[in-house]
């Protein structure tokens, strides 16, 4: 290893991209290496049929940082947005409601359950948006460092890394009501503070889905809430889909210097003593590295790329009790045609739909999952980003995608024969809905969470890399030891989902890692 | 081994000599360790320990905890597990070791032994299977407990080789310390290792329980001219401190069991840095070790030579103004070192050698209690360590 | 009409303990009990002549020893006397024992999985350190996180003191512990299902979450963090049934100089310019103190007992989304005799244990769901025992008294009131389950009691029947509970107060919320403390 060593980014996914540009971008020289043929990891278009192009992973845009945004200028490298501030149509039995921001647009909704939507929704994003200024943040570390005297000792180089000061401040700003709620609210599950202030079933349902969407969780669960705070954002389409957005991030960091190279899967990580030294890719060849950063999951990096054998063994026991079974699966229709959803107006076809009528409805498809089976009649957020953006489609035609919940990854029967069962499980569900679809589907692409592995090489399939959840939140992300981006061995970093703060295309987690690559921040 | 399910009918099960340990017990005094019983004396402590010094006695270890430990990473996974370099014990050689966990606090003590090219065998204080089979990961290994199927008598003494020798087993002197080998007893194994608990010239004998008895009747058979007897843990406990070995449960407490932060110990506290190797690559609580090498430990582990004849059992050490700056973790007076020794575990920078160290001792004569504060001298080395211990070839007597 | 210097409503053992201390500390002190009998649920009821039933709680831990001697309980007839151990039977005729011995516990646990046998070390380890944090913290009044009154910073620096204390991997632990499932904690140290089944009960028991909903590997505390003179974790029976506890207890009340009157039903609690000033019962008869303190639970407090026109609109809001879903039921049966179960064999150490059916945390999480559904488990998790194998005065000699709690039963049956063939199938679905492993079991049943939520709140006075008067999740533990703002002892209005299982520590029969309520209500009177603090762990 030396000085002039590059810093090698195992994996091209957006977070990994964000890392090499920021670190371009401060002088470093920075190779990124992606496995697959494309950049962008989960975050890619790509043609799942002839002509017909959709966003594999991630499908709508909600938390991706500003701060990334603007200092990548990704807007001057190609991120613009076929749609942004998406509304929600919850379709039910009846008419759809829509559900924009705090307010309901459409739908048979009692004056009181608009107030208390409103003020529900109001509350949930002044948390969220408490959890999103946290998202830049360098988690507090536990221990010798973290006493309540210490928490008061803001450090003024470096306040925002070594204690919880920040994040104490900004409960201060939240006020004292808001922080007693949160603090209340922060472990419920979602469905018990819906039933407590809400009447109509359908909102209920709609609010939920929420709280449940990418976990393992159902709207009866502890925590359920808490996932709904990660989802308090506006809803975007980037034009071109997701792969647009870790193409403007390659841009970016080739415009800053970065070396980006496709198609190089590495095998493993070299180790020289006490380090992390470099690189072998799996054609043999070996890159020496000043510092390693992986934007792969936690348990790819660590027990495949590294090897248990260079961890301590309680760490490596955090890392298999690390959750990160992905439960929800994704389903892509080519569409000859739109098809119609009933009840719901042309105008607001393209928005995000959803299928989560009411609470009971929610929680028995969660039910299966308990038992490694998948919903008989899953949970959907559906998207038909052609609409926005006729790129995706031949012209007329037109691309769904959905997210389906539930699909455990551990499938007791196994998902080769699971897949086609879902498959058509989705479609029924769809089809009550908008009756003709079955009709209009020329090509259909179901990824379980077993694909979403193999694609994406997620160990489980999991979008966020592992369950964002409170115990695997924070200072606990992935695992202590490791929650501050640098690994317990010399010259290695982690910047993907599996850090703080979790998956949903934000790239904060490569911006974190970053800074403390560069040292700014100690690990 | 398969359990039956009226196990519990026998809360507590006779080891392989037990008909034996039994028949030889005439004060019948046992002691529970873990599944089984042992004797803590057979006749007169003090005439066990003196037969030991001066002749050589039997120790029932057949409880003692062991694990096999095979396959192709079997040494790196020792490696990985053990803080010395596992890669310098040779087939055929014994090695103390201990283990940490991630914060570098000692899990446990024992040792391992070289059996042959990837099988090794690990004895322990304590069941380490939950902790042996977490640290396998990423390893191709098989661990199995093999505690119930190797009967095990520690055979201690001055007189312990002639014992050997007159059983018939050849070259038996010349085997070194800490080394071991594989003789055949009545068309089975015998495994002879130069190892012990006591500090003195002795062997450990390993072989299948059902030929226990019988190995036990033959060396009584050939070991009786030569002053062989039966030794209970009792006297054992007084030969381990004398020779300065640390106890798990009570000279430190196994991380592993820990409830209490900040109770464990790391082997630097225990005065055991010489088994500490940061050069062989990585190993659990390898990292938090270099940590507490560069920052400095917060305890030591002394030996402590205690002014006057009154063990300093459980007793408080203070510094010259007083302070209360350790505790006693084992201390007897030394028949052999005719000192009254111990072992404490002392705050940092407490314990340099040549520290003026005070123990608190509350002894009684005839139940009227006193209390004095002895001046102890801090020593290095063992407290009781013959020649004969090491001598090559090992001698008669 | 007299009057009095504290009023306590409900003579459960809180109720009976926040009197005593304060009758301890010179006060004149009344305790008004709705039915004819005191107690609340830690009672002795002979519903079938010759048997004594713990109709409600049946077994004793959890009971502050710092309270067992501050009231003298021990002089006022209190005997505890720990069980041994307990089991899990499983679906092939085998089971798995919790013996009282570490060794042979062991042992057991290796018959069915080797490396489980001692990962339950681990296991204990782990969940003794999450303990030995919470019981610095039962003895005490919980902070309010979010004053800045120098008694709250104070505790709360006291609180992040035991917390740094714990050193970075247990913090890191028990952040995680108190936001976790029942079945993820378990997968973090045992392989095998039989193992963490039999040790999934304790994250469940009355609590309306399945094993692998968050938060549930906390209620486990409830099970572990009691102790039996020194021994933590260990059960016992009160001798004589539960009601022994509320018996001394009261004992304590009146050897002060206190009073205790059954069969009086408080129908209201007085308010004057906002102020409790006293009590009106159903039958008109008023009472006045200076304080009222309500040992029941929140709902019926706010709800009930107060005109919501006296109170801050906030705590009517409160009160009704206070959560105290009943989510388990009771049985309790006169046996004939001593059942058999084959898979013991005769003679076997572990039936005087607490006995359970559940062999899979799925079978477990499959009960939660009829819960879900509205109805009762088809295929329940029983705690059984049979307190008459280490009591003798529970039934007459050769006869048995049988406690079988049972979970997840619900308060209502799809929404509608229990039925009597509701509660005639119920009991078959329990029997069955018993007679599965005990053919001889039926035969023996000379009286059975069938109590679902709906007689706990009616006749308890448990709203909803949650046992624990509200239910421990985090949402509703600490300075949480019952409400936020509001856990401190002291409730919305000047001179009223609450002592109940409703607030800190919660449920189990502690009686830790009833001290902790006469500690503060002492500090406000600057009367010199009668309660104990806790005893150090260290």
């Amino acid at each position: 290893m030396t000085d002039t060593a590059p810093v090698v980014i195992v994996g091209g996914g957006h977070n990994g991209l964000v890392c090499a540009a920021y670190l371009a971008r401060a002088g470093r020289r920075v190779i990124v290496l992606e496995a697959a043929d494309q950049v962008g990891g989960a975050a890619v278009t790509r043609e799942f049929a002839p002509g017909f192009r959709v966003s594999s992973g991630a499908h709508l845009l909600y938390a991706l940082d500003p701060v990334v945004v603007r200092d990548l200028k990704l807007a001057s490298h190609g991120l613009g947005f076929a749609r942004s501030g998406l509304c929600t149509v919850s379709l039910g039995a009846g008419e759809p409601l829509v559900l924009n921001g705090t307010e309901v647009l459409a739908g048979e909704v009692s004056a009181a359950d608009r107030a208390a939507f409103g003020e529900y929704v109001a509350r949930q994003r002044r948390f969220g948006a408490l959890l999103a200024r946290q998202r830049g943040r360098i988690p507090a570390r536990l221990g010798a460092g973290f006493s309540v005297v210490r928490l008061f000792a803001l450090r003024a180089n470096n306040r925002t890394t070594e204690n919880p000061a920040p994040m104490l401040l900004d409960l201060l700003r939240l006020g004292r009501a808001d922080v007693r709620e949160l603090l209340r609210t922060g472990t419920m599950p979602i469905f018990d503070l819906l039933d407590d202030r809400l009447a109509n079933p359908q909102l209920k349902g709609a609010l939920a889905l929420d709280g449940v969407l990418g976990a393992k969780l159902g709207p009866r669960s502890g925590q359920s809430f808490f996932t709904s705070l990660q989802r308090a954002g506006a809803y975007a389409l980037p034009r071109g889909g997701m792969g647009t957005v870790t193409g403007a991030l390659a841009v970016a960091a080739r415009a800053a210097g970065a070396d980006i190279r496709v198609s190089s899967p590495v095998a493993r990580f070299a180790v020289r003593g006490d380090r992390v030294a470099g690189v072998v890719l799996e054609s043999g060849e070996e890159i020496a590295a000043s510092a390693v950063v992986s934007n792969a999951d936690p348990k790819t990096t660590f027990l495949q790329l590294l090897g248990a054998r260079h961890l301590d063994a309680e760490f490596a026991r955090r890392l298999l009790n690390f959750r990160s079974l992905g439960c929800a699966a994704k389903l892509h229709l080519a569409l000859d045609a739109l098809p119609d959803f009933r009840g719901v107006p042309a105008d607001r076809v393209g928005e995000r739909l959803i299928v989560a009528p009411d609470l009971a409805y929610v929680e028995s498809a969660f039910n299966p999952a308990k038992y490694r089976e998948f919903s008989p009649a899953p949970v959907l957020e559906i998207t038909i980003p052609s609409l926005h953006d006729p790129g995706l489609a031949p012209r007329g035609k037109h691309v769904l995608s959905a997210v389906v919940q539930y699909a455990p990854y551990d499938l007791a029967a196994g998902w080769e024969s699971g897949r086609h069962a879902l498959e058509k499980a989705t479609l029924d569900v769809l089809a009550r809905y908008a009756p003709a679809i079955r009709e209009r589907v020329i090509a259909a692409q179901l990824l379980t969470p077993v694909d979403l592995e193999r694609e994406f090489r997620i160990t489980g399939g999991h979008w966020h890399h592992g369950e964002l959840a409170l115990d695997q939140y924070m200072m606990l992300r992935p695992v202590p030891g490791a929650a501050r981006y640098a690994a317990p061995i010399g010259g290695l970093f982690l910047c993907g989902a599996g850090s703080h703060p979790g998956g949903g295309v934000m790239g904060s987690a490569g911006r974190n890692a970053a800074r403390v690559v560069l040292g700014e921040v100690r690990g | 081994m398969s359990i039956p399910r009226e196990h519990y009918l026998q809360a507590v099960f006779p080891t392989p000599f037990h008909a034996r340990t039994a028949a030889a017990n005439t004060l019948n005094v046992w002691h529970r360790w873990r599944d089984y019983t042992v004797a803590d004396a057979y006749f007169d402590v003090a005439l066990e320990y003196t037969a030991l010094r001066n002749a050589c006695t039997v120790f029932d270890l057949s409880p003692m905890t062991k694990h096999r430990i095979t396959g192709p990473d079997a040494l790196a996974f020792m490696n990985r597990l053990v803080t010395r370099d596992v890669a310098k014990l040779k087939p055929g050689r014994v090695g103390y070791a201990v283990w940490c966990d991630d914060a570098g606090q000692v899990v446990d003590d024992g040792t391992i032994f070289h059996l042959r090219d990837h099988v090794y065998r690990l004895c322990s204080q304590e069941r380490q299977l939950d902790w042996l089979l977490g640290s396998a990961l990423g390893f191709d290994v098989s661990i199995v407990e093999e505690t119930h199927d190797v009967a095990a008598l520690a055979l201690q003494g001055p007189t312990s080789c002639a014992v050997l020798k007159r059983l018939g087993l050849a070259e038996i002197e010349t085997l070194a310390p800490f080394g071991m080998r594989s003789y055949g007893f009545e068309a089975c194994e015998l495994l002879v290792s130069r190892t012990g608990f006591t500090g003195d010239l002795g062997y450990e004998l390993w072989i299948d329980p059902e030929q226990a008895t019988r190995l036990w009747d033959r060396l009584f058979d050939v070991g009786q001219v030569v002053g062989l007897k039966p030794m209970g843990t009792l006297a054992l406990e007084m030969s381990r401190i004398e020779a300065g070995f640390i106890q798990a449960g009570v000279d430190f407490l196994p991380a592993d069991r820990a409830i209490r932060a900040e109770r464990t110990r790391s082997p630097f506290e225990l005065d055991l840095e010489w088994l500490v190797d940061f050069g062989k690559g990585p190993f659990t609580g390898r990292r938090a070790l270099l940590e507490e090498k560069a920052r400095g430990s917060r305890h030591r582990l002394v030996k402590l030579d205690v002014e006057g004849n009154k063990p300093a059992k459980d007793a408080f050490i203070y510094d010259r103004r007083r302070r209360n700056v350790g505790v006693v973790t084992s201390a007897m007076w030394s028949p052999a070192a005719k000192a009254n020794i111990a072992l404490a575990s002392v705050q940092m920078p407490f314990g340099a050698p040549g520290d003026e160290l005070w123990a608190e001792i509350y002894y009684q004569k005839e139940l009227k209690w006193s209390r004095f504060m002895a001046r102890c001298t801090v020593v290095e080395g063992a407290f009781f360590n013959p020649a004969r211990r090491r001598a090559q070839p090992a001698a008669d007597f | 009409m007299t009057r009095y210097d504290v009023i306590v409503v409900g003579a459960g053992h809180n109720g009976l303990t926040t009197a005593a201390f304060l009758a301890k500390a010179g006060l004149k002190v009344l305790v008004l009990e709705r039915n004819p009998w005191i107690g609340g649920a830690a009672v002795s009821r002979e519903l079938h002549p010759g048997w004594i039933y713990s109709n409600c709680s049946y077994v004793c831990s959890l009971l502050r020893p710092e309270i067992y001697r501050g009231l003298d309980l021990a002089r006022h007839g209190l005997q505890i006397a720990p069980y041994g151990g307990g089991l899990t039977f499983t679906r092939d005729g085998d089971f798995i024992g919790g013996y009282v011995d570490k060794d042979v516990r062991r042992r057991e646990y290796a018959r069915h999985h080797e490396r489980d046998a001692d990962a339950y070390l681990r296991y204990s380890r782990d969940t003794m350190r999450q303990c030995r944090f919470i019981r610095s913290l039962l003895m005490r009044t919980p902070p309010d996180p979010v004053s800045f009154r120098p008694r709250d910073l104070r505790e709360m620096l006291y609180l992040g003191r035991e917390f740094a204390k714990l050193g970075e991997s247990t913090m890191a632990d028990t952040l995680r512990f108190y936001s976790m499932s029942i079945a993820d904690y378990l997968a973090e140290y045992f392989e095998s299902d039989i193992v963490k089944a039999h040790h999934a009960g304790s994250g469940i028991i009355g609590t309306a979450l399945g094993v692998q909903s968050p938060g549930t590997a906390y209620v486990l505390l409830h099970h572990y963090m009691g102790d039996v003179d020194g021994q933590v974790g260990s059960w016992g029976f009160a001798r004589g049934g539960m009601g022994a506890v509320s018996k001394a207890i009261a004992g304590a009340l009146v050897a002060n100089g206190g009073e205790v009157r059954a069969d009086a039903p408080v129908a209201r609690i007085l308010v004057r310019d906002g102020a409790a000033c006293g009590v009106a019962l159903g039958n008109g008869d008023e009472y006045y103190a200076d304080r009222i303190v309500s040992s029941v639970d929140p709902k019926r407090t706010f709800l009930g007992l107060l005109d919501p026109h006296d109170l801050p609109a906030d705590i009517v809001r409160k009160a009704r989304e206070f959560k105290s879903r009943g989510s388990s039921g009771k049985l309790n049966i006169a046996l004939d005799g001593l059942p058999s179960f084959p898979a013991l064999g005769r003679g076997h150490p572990l039936v005087a244990g607490d006995m359970h059916f559940l062999d899979t945390l799925e079978r477990f999480e499959r009960a939660y769901d009829d819960w879900k559904a509205g109805t009762w488990s088809k295929d329940p998790y029983l705690d059984l025992l049979i307190p008459s194998l280490t009591d003798p005065t529970m039934a007459p000699p050769g006869k048995h008294f049988m406690s079988v709690f049972v979970q997840y039963v619900p308060h209502q049956i799809e929404g509608r009131a229990w039925t009597d063939a509701d509660r005639a199938a119920f009991r078959e679905t329990v029997f069955d389950q018993i007679a599965r492993y005990s053919p001889d079991f039926r035969r023996l049943v000379l009286h059975a009691e069938v109590r679902t939520p709906q007689e706990l709140d009616s006749e308890v006075g448990l709203t909803e029947g949650n046992i624990f008067q509200g239910e421990l999740t985090f949402d509703q533990l600490f300075f949480n509970r019952p409400f936020p703002g509001y856990a401190q002892y002291r409730g919305p209005l000047r001179g009223l107060w609450m002592c109940g299982s409703a607030t800190h520590p919660g449920g189990g029969v502690m009686a830790a919320p009833g001290a902790n309520a006469a500690r503060e209500i002492l500090r406000d009177l600057r009367r010199p403390g009668t309660v104990p603090e806790g005893w150090s762990d260290d």
